[in-house]
């Protein structure tokens, strides 16, 4: 059985991967990717400890499995919710760079 | 309800009533309407006046207690609404209706085509249903609510032109100035319920009566009611707002500054008597405020040039005199020289009016003269009034005034040679107001003619509804002292009648007859003195003599009623705008400066901060991440999940 360590390193490499896209990318559709690449890291991370936790304990471990789920709940309608949003700025200004988005500075 | 008495009270709400529909409805309805609608309503109330008066002259219980509704109870403190209609309420009652009917009816000329012809209507009779309120409370809780509704309807109608400046400050000042003796009346209602626990009044007079030793509290109350009286009743140091009260309609003048509002100070003492007979000190106090007050308004009655301030100045000086009464333990005289002089005062009031209507607005007594000629009935009935007021005998005033001197002279309130110099001063001034009532009289009704060839041709006499209640007025001024004859000689009706209210332990001095003879006979010689110098001053040497007096200090002073308003205006009013300036200077420097210094921090701080917002999401990002890592670290490393 792989153990639960290389499972949590890789969700540590794919999490930096997506901070790193978030922080470094100037075009939202891609630190929207970013984001979604940071979410599915912690997704793995839940059930690689749920994994071990029923292999430690006498029965299946859930609750790590319900997290996933709910977070990819959460991530559809962010999806939904954050392109609707980028689809009208984008309508708005002919572009989705992120950094020329500060009219409401002072 | 079913006792005939009871029914008085109804009187003020129904005039109540009347101010309400007037007010309300008023600016709706054609312009008599209003007027009568406002005379009917006092008008029912003088009649069941008048049939409270014949149901309570008929029979040995004079007192009738009518409780309306409890208005506070806490703990073993009740406030319980009620009236007492007795034979002093009654006859109060009866001058406040009956004079106010008059007076009502001849306004409804006097204000034709007037704008505020409702609103005028509507306060008329709000003030009428104040002024019945005070007189038929049975508390002084309730009194004071009449007290002060008076007080706003005089405000009211002071400044009923109150587009003019000139009117809405004389207003303001009659207000003001009867705020200070409403401090006294309010102070003397809670030192009232520290010493009696309770402020119905009857309760009061009975404990009152019952006190063995006398303390200083029931001194310091009447002293304080007396502040309260004075604010009303014009008095000394407190009269000056009632010359200036002349800028309202003359109307107004005749009903609440002569005849019936300024009345209540010298009511309050009289309802009081047997608290005030309880404290010679206050009663003396009183006595001696009287007598000064009116001496020095007759004084500043000799310079006026005003037609309304003139009388102005002797009303101030006839309540001089009530005043003077009631501090002598005659109560019945001091509402004797109420009744009578409503009479009389009022038709002066009113037949000023008249002329000022004749004359379209000139109240100047230097562009008057001769128009006894061209207004006869106000001119007749305005000699009647004179006469009566400087003490002609046979006629109403000469009744009272000489019952009030009279009484000061042989007063045992507060024995000795004070009430020899009381008699001395009132003596003065009723030889004063002889020649000042001649004055005003010659000067206005006979003498050659000073007015403007233009006003000349448009003099008229005033119509029947002003004329008719000049000469009802006239008829009472003569016929009215006689209810009052001298006591040693003649049945006096009204002294018991009056006394069945006001019982206190007050006696006077029976002197022998001569003696009583020879008071009478000073007191015309006095008003005899008094009309022949007017008259040698005035016709036959052609107001000359007048005329050089007019130019000396004395005439200035009289002029400046005595420069009372010169002194207030430096001390106080000077003073209150000199500490409102400073505390003005406070004010900018130190406060608003302070606080704006301080806002301009708030302001850097906000900038500052406005910094870290760059606009950029990938800096929010960053700044999150970090924050993040290092609470992790924290967390991690400090042993937080242990």
């Amino acid at each position: 059985m792989v153990p639960t360590e290389y499972y949590i390193a890789l969700s540590a490499v794919i999490f930096t991967i997506g901070a790193v896209g978030v922080l470094t990318r100037r075009s939202a559709i891609m630190i929207f990717l970013s984001v979604e690449l940071m979410l599915n890291a912690a997704n793995l991370a839940l059930v690689a400890f749920a994994r071990q936790w029923s292999v430690l304990g006498s029965g299946p471990a859930l609750s790590g499995q319900a997290a996933v789920f709910i977070i990819l709940a959460i991530a559809a309608a962010e999806v939904a919710v954050g392109l609707g949003i980028l689809v009208s700025i984008f309508r708005y200004r002919s572009s989705t760079d992120v950094d020329s988005l500060s009219e409401v500075r002072l | 309800m079913t006792d005939i008495v009871s029914w008085t009270v109804l009187a003020p709400f129904i005039a109540l009533a009347g101010a309400v529909i007037n007010g309300l409805f008023g600016r709706n309805l054609k312009e008599p309407l209003p007027g009568w609608i406002a005379s009917g309503a006092v008008g029912i109330g003088f009649f069941l006046s008048l049939l409270a008066y014949f149901g309570l002259l008929f029979r040995e219980e004079k007192t009738v207690h009518i409780p309306l509704w409890s208005y506070l109870s806490a703990g073993n403190f009740d406030l319980n609404l009620g009236f007492t209609v007795d034979t002093l309420s009654i006859t109060m009652m009866l001058i406040i209706t009956g004079v106010g009917l008059l007076i009502h009816i001849y306004s409804i000329a006097y204000m034709h085509g007037d704008a505020g012809f409702s609103r005028y209507f509507s306060n008329l009779n709000l003030f009428i249903a104040a002024m019945l309120i005070l007189v038929m409370a049975d508390s002084y809780f309730l009194m004071f609510i009449g007290w002060e509704g008076v007080g706003v309807c005089s405000f009211l109608l002071i400044g009923f032109w109150y587009s003019d400046k000139l009117n809405a400050d004389a207003a303001r000042k009659a207000f003001i100035v009867n705020r200070i003796g409403d401090v006294g009346f309010l102070l003397a209602m809670f030192l009232t319920f520290k010493q009696f626990g309770t402020l119905n009044i009857a309760t009061v007079n009975e404990a009152a009566g019952g006190l063995i030793a006398v303390s200083g509290a029931v001194t310091v109350i009447g002293l304080l009611y007396l502040l309260a009286a004075c604010g009303k009743s014009a008095q000394l140091p407190l009269h000056v707002w009632l010359p200036d009260a002349m800028a309202g309609p003359t109307p107004v003048s005749a009903l609440i500054h002569a005849a019936t509002m300024v009345t209540a100070g010298v009511y309050l003492v009289a309802r009081s008597a047997p608290l005030f007979a309880l404290s010679p000190a206050a009663s003396t106090v009183v006595a001696w405020v009287g007598a000064l007050t009116a001496l020095l308004a007759a004084f500043s009655a000799l310079a006026q040039t005003d037609i309304k301030k003139i009388l102005a100045y002797s009303t101030i000086s006839q309540l001089g005199y009530m005043f003077v009464a009631v501090g002598c333990g005659a109560y019945w005289v001091g509402i004797f020289h109420v009744f009578t002089h409503a009479f009389f005062k009022a038709l002066l009031f009113l037949s000023s009016g008249s002329v000022i209507h004749a004359l379209g607005g000139e109240q100047d007594v230097r562009k008057m003269g001769g128009l006894g000629k061209h207004m006869k009935v106000t001119g007749t009935t305005s000699l009647v009034a004179t006469l009566a007021i400087a003490g002609v005998p046979f006629l109403s005033g000469f009744f009272s005034k000489d019952a009030i001197l009279a009484h000061a002279f042989n007063s045992q309130l507060n024995p000795g040679i004070g009430n020899y110099i009381l008699y001395g001063v009132l003596l003065v001034t009723a030889v004063l107001t002889a020649f000042y009532m001649f004055r005003w009289y010659y000067t206005v009704f006979a003498g050659e003619e000073r007015m403007t060839d233009e006003v000349k041709t448009h003099v008229h006499e005033s119509p029947r509804l002003m004329t008719i209640p000049l000469v009802i007025l006239a008829f009472f001024s003569i016929f009215a002292g006689y209810f009052g004859l001298p006591e040693f000689a003649f049945p006096n009706a009204f002294a018991h009648w009056i006394e069945a209210s006001t019982e206190a332990p007050v006696s006077f001095a029976h002197p022998a007859l001569w003696l009583e003879w020879l008071l009478i006979g000073l007191s015309v010689g006095a008003a005899g003195v008094g009309l022949l110098a007017g008259f040698w001053v005035y016709h036959l040497r052609n107001g000359e003599p007048a005329k050089n007096w007019g130019e000396t200090s004395w005439a200035a002073l009289s002029r400046g009623g005595l420069g009372f308003d010169a002194i207030y205006r430096s001390v106080f009013i000077r003073g209150s705008e000199n500490a409102a300036t400073s505390f003005r200077s406070v004010d900018t420097n130190l406060i608003d400066k302070g606080i704006s210094s301080g806002f301009s921090g708030v302001g850097f701080l906000a900038r500052a901060v406005t910094l870290l917002q760059t606009g950029f999401v990938r800096s929010y990002a960053f700044t999150m991440f970090v924050g993040v890592a290092l609470f992790i670290i924290v967390v991690a490393f400090g042993g937080g999940f242990k």
